[in-house]
C-alpha cells in the first residue's frame, strides 16, 4: 500500500468514528419549518438544467480548465 | 494526491450509509399529552387544541413552499370529509412566516378543514417539528398516538387505518 | 465531453419537466446552433428517469480553420439518458450519454451517490465519470474519416453542500480528471521560425496523459427583498501546467409575480501549457509541441442577462406551470500569447487575437 494510501485510509477511520458518534447529536440549527428561503427555486444552484449543461459546455470546449462545476443540496428538504 | 482524498471521501460516505442514523431526530413520542396551544386561524378568529378536546385530531404541519405538502392537502381534505361526522377533525398548521403564499395557495386549492397559522414557529417548537410535513394525530383525551414525518402518495392508507382505531375507542 | 459534477439531489427527487431549447454560440467566424430536449419524469415514487437530445450545427471559419483549410459544416449529435433512485436520504444517479460527429464519437458513463445529513444540512455527494473516445481526422471534399486515435478519460467528484443559515448556502466541489491516449487534434500542426526566416509547419506532439484538478466554492444568499446572490471561484490545474482561476457572479431579482430577471458576470483566466507555443524557434525544439490556442494564456470575460416569464396554462390540465426563457451572453476572449495569422504571416507583426462571441438560448419549460 502507498503511503498517501495509508495516510488517507488512517484519516478516515478516527474522522469516521467522530462523523459516527456526531451523527445523533448534532440538532439542525435551521429547522425544516425555516426552510421558506431555501426552497425558493431562486435559492437553486442549478435552476434550469438545460440551461446550465450548454452554458457549461459553450466554456469547457473553449478553455483549458474542467471540472468541479455542480453544486448540489439546499432546497426544502421535505420528506 | 487529489484522487486519494475523494477516495478517503467516498470511505465515508459508505461508512456513514451503514451507519444507524436516527430516522427523526428528538421529535415528539406516542404516549405524551399533545402540547396545548391557541393560533389565529384562517377564517378569523382564534382556535385552540382545548376546543377539539373529545375529538380524534390530525394535526398537519404544512408549508406552500413544500411540494409533498402541497400533494397531501387533497387528500387530508378527502380524509376530513369522509370521518367529520364521526367524532374527527383535522387541523392545518401553516407554518410561513408571512401567510401571503399560503394564502394564495388555499385560494387554488381551497380546503374544509381549519387551517391556523404559527407565524412565529413558537406550535411547531412544541411539537419538535422535524421534517415537512409533519403530522400528528391525537385521541380523544388528547394523548399523542400517532405520528409521522414527510409525505408519500399511498401513506394515506396509514392515517386512515389509524385514525379508525382511534375513533373506535 | 460534457463537464459533469456530482449531480445527486439527496432527499428529494428532482420535478418532472420538459425544456425545449433553442442555442446559439456564434463568434470567432464560427456559428454553432441547435436543439436541447430535455424531458424528465418520475416512475412511481422513488425513481426519476430523464432524456436529452441535443445537436450542434457547425459552420465553422474560424482563424485556425482559415490559415489552413476552408470554412466547413457539420453535424454533432448527442443523446443522454439517464436514472435517479432515492431511497431514505440518498440518491443514487446512472447515466449514459453518446456524442456523434463525422470525426468524434464520444461514450460516456457516470455514477453518483448523494446524501443528507446532520438534520438534512448537510449534502454529500460522490460521482465518477467515465469516457471512451474515438477520434478521426474528415476529409471532407472525399466525406471520409481516419480513425487516427482513441482517448480515455476517467473523473472522480466529490461535493459537499452546507446550509449555513436560514438565507446562506454553501457548496464545496472537487474534481479529478485523468485523460490518456490520442489528446490532440488531427487537424492542427505547430508553427516553427526556420532558418530563411519562413514560417514552417510541423506535426503537434502531445503528452499521452493529462491529470487536472479541480476546487471549487459557491455561495448563495437569499436577500430580504426576495432576490438572490450567487458567487462562486473554481482553481485548477493540471499536469500540462495549466493553471486557471474563473471567478462568477450571479444576481436573480423574481419581479411582478411572473418574471424573472438574472444577470451574472464571469471571469476566467489560465497560464498557457508547458508545450505551447505559437511560434517555436526552430524545428523539433521541444519533446511536446502544440499549438492549441485552448492550450494558451488568455483571459476571458462573460457578461449575461436572462429573462424568464411564468404562465399556467389553462390546457392541457396537467401542466402544472410553465415558463418562457430567454437569456443571452457575451463572450470577450483576449489571447496573450496567441497571434491572427489570418491579417499576414510576417512573425512579429502580428496582432494578438481576440474575439467577442453572442451566446443566445431561448427555451421554454413545462412542469407537469
Amino acid at each position: 500500500m502507498t503511503k498517501s494510501r495509508t495516510v488517507s485510509l488512517v484519516l478516515s477511520a478516527p474522522l469516521a468514528a467522530l462523523l459516527l458518534a456526531g451523527c445523533s447529536s448534532v440538532e439542525p440549527w435551521v429547522k425544516p419549518y425555516e426552510r421558506e428561503h431555501l426552497a425558493d427555486p431562486i435559492m437553486s444552484f442549478d435552476r434550469d438544467p438545460v440551461s446550465s449543461t450548454y452554458l457549461d459546455h459553450v466554456f469547457e470546449v473553449r478553455e483549458g480548465a474542467r471540472g468541479a462545476t455542480g453544486g448540489v443540496g439546499g432546497g426544502c428538504g421535505c420528506n | 494526491m487529489k484522487r486519494n482524498m475523494i477516495r478517503t471521501g467516498a470511505l465515508l460516505l459508505a461508512l456513514n450509509l451503514t451507519a444507524a442514523f436516527p430516522a427523526a431526530a428528538n421529535s415528539i413520542v406516542a404516549g405524551a399529552t399533545a402540547p396545548a396551544f391557541q393560533l389565529s386561524s384562517a377564517g378569523g378568529g382564534a382556535l385552540s387544541l382545548a376546543d377539539l378536546k373529545g375529538q380524534v385530531v390530525l394535526i398537519n404541519f404544512w408549508a406552500s413552499w413544500c411540494g409533498p405538502c402541497r400533494q397531501e392537502m387533497p387528500v387530508l381534505e378527502q380524509l376530513y370529509k369522509k370521518y367529520k361526522a364521526g367524532g374527527f377533525t383535522l387541523l392545518g398548521v401553516n407554518v410561513e412566516p408571512k401567510s401571503a403564499d399560503a394564502a394564495s395557495f388555499l385560494q387554488s386549492t381551497p380546503v374544509s378543514f381549519p387551517i391556523v397559522f404559527d407565524a412565529d414557529s413558537h406550535v411547531s417548537k412544541l411539537y419538535e417539528v422535524s421534517g415537512m410535513p409533519s403530522t400528528v394525530i391525537v385521541d380523544r383525551k388528547g394523548t399523542v398516538r400517532y405520528v409521522h414525518h414527510g409525505y408519500k402518495p399511498g401513506e394515506e392508507s396509514e392515517y386512515l387505518d389509524q385514525i379508525r382505531t382511534l375513533m373506535r375507542e | 465531453m460534457f463537464a459533469l459534477g456530482a449531480t445527486g439531489h439527496a432527499g428529494v427527487l428532482p420535478d418532472d419537466r420538459a425544456d425545449m431549447m433553442w442555442h446559439q454560440w456564434e463568434g470567432g467566424g464560427v456559428t454553432v446552433q441547435g436543439p436541447s430536449i430535455l424531458l424528465r419524469k418520475k416512475l412511481g415514487d422513488s425513481l426519476s428517469l430523464a432524456a436529452n437530445y441535443y445537436v450542434d450545427m457547425v459552420s465553422s471559419a474560424s482563424v485556425d480553420v482559415l490559415s489552413t483549410a476552408s470554412p466547413y459544416k457539420e453535424r454533432r449529435t448527442q443523446k443522454s439518458l439517464s436514472a435517479d433512485y432515492l431511497h431514505g436520504k440518498t440518491t443514487y444517479s446512472l447515466g449514459v450519454i453518446s456524442s456523434i460527429e463525422p470525426d468524434y464519437h464520444a461514450n460516456t458513463g457516470y455514477f453518483s451517490v448523494s446524501e443528507d445529513m446532520f438534520g438534512d444540512l448537510t449534502t454529500v455527494a460522490f460521482g465518477f465519470t467515465r469516457g471512451w473516445d474515438q477520434v478521426g481526422e474528415r476529409e471532407h471534399v472525399l466525406n471520409i474519416t481516419d480513425w487516427v486515435g482513441d482517448a480515455d478519460h476517467r473523473n472522480w467528484q466529490l461535493s459537499l453542500s452546507q446550509i449555513l443559515t436560514r438565507n446562506w448556502l454553501l457548496s464545496v466541489n472537487f474534481e479529478t480528471s485523468e485523460s490518456e491516449g490520442y489528446l490532440k487534434s488531427p487537424y492542427r500542426s505547430a508553427r516553427y521560425l526556420a532558418p530563411d526566416g519562413s514560417v514552417q509547419t510541423e506535426e503537434e506532439v502531445y503528452p499521452g496523459t493529462r491529470t487536472g484538478n479541480a476546487a471549487s466554492m459557491q455561495l448563495k444568499y437569499y436577500l430580504p427583498w426576495h432576490a438572490a446572490l450567487a458567487g462562486s471561484y473554481r482553481f485548477y490545474k493540471d499536469t500540462w501546467s495549466i493553471l486557471a482561476h474563473t471567478v462568477d457572479v450571479g444576481y436573480t431579482q423574481p419581479l411582478f409575480a411572473d418574471w424573472t430577471f438574472d444577470a451574472d458576470v464571469r471571469y476566467y483566466r489560465q497560464t498557457a501549457a508547458n508545450f505551447y507555443s505559437d511560434l517555436f524557434p526552430y524545428q523539433a525544439s521541444q519533446n511536446f509541441l502544440a499549438r492549441d490556442r485552448e492550450l494558451a494564456q488568455y483571459h476571458d470575460l462573460t457578461l449575461g442577462l436572462g429573462v424568464t416569464w411564468q404562465f399556467h396554462p389553462r390546457w392541457p390540465r396537467w401542466i402544472e406551470k410553465g415558463t418562457m426563457n430567454l437569456r443571452y451572453d457575451r463572450m470577450h476572449i483576449a489571447y496573450d500569447d496567441f497571434h491572427n495569422y489570418l491579417v499576414g504571416s510576417a512573425p512579429g507583426v502580428l496582432p494578438l487575437y481576440s474575439y467577442d462571441a453572442n451566446i443566445t438560448q431561448f427555451f421554454i419549460s413545462a412542469w407537469f
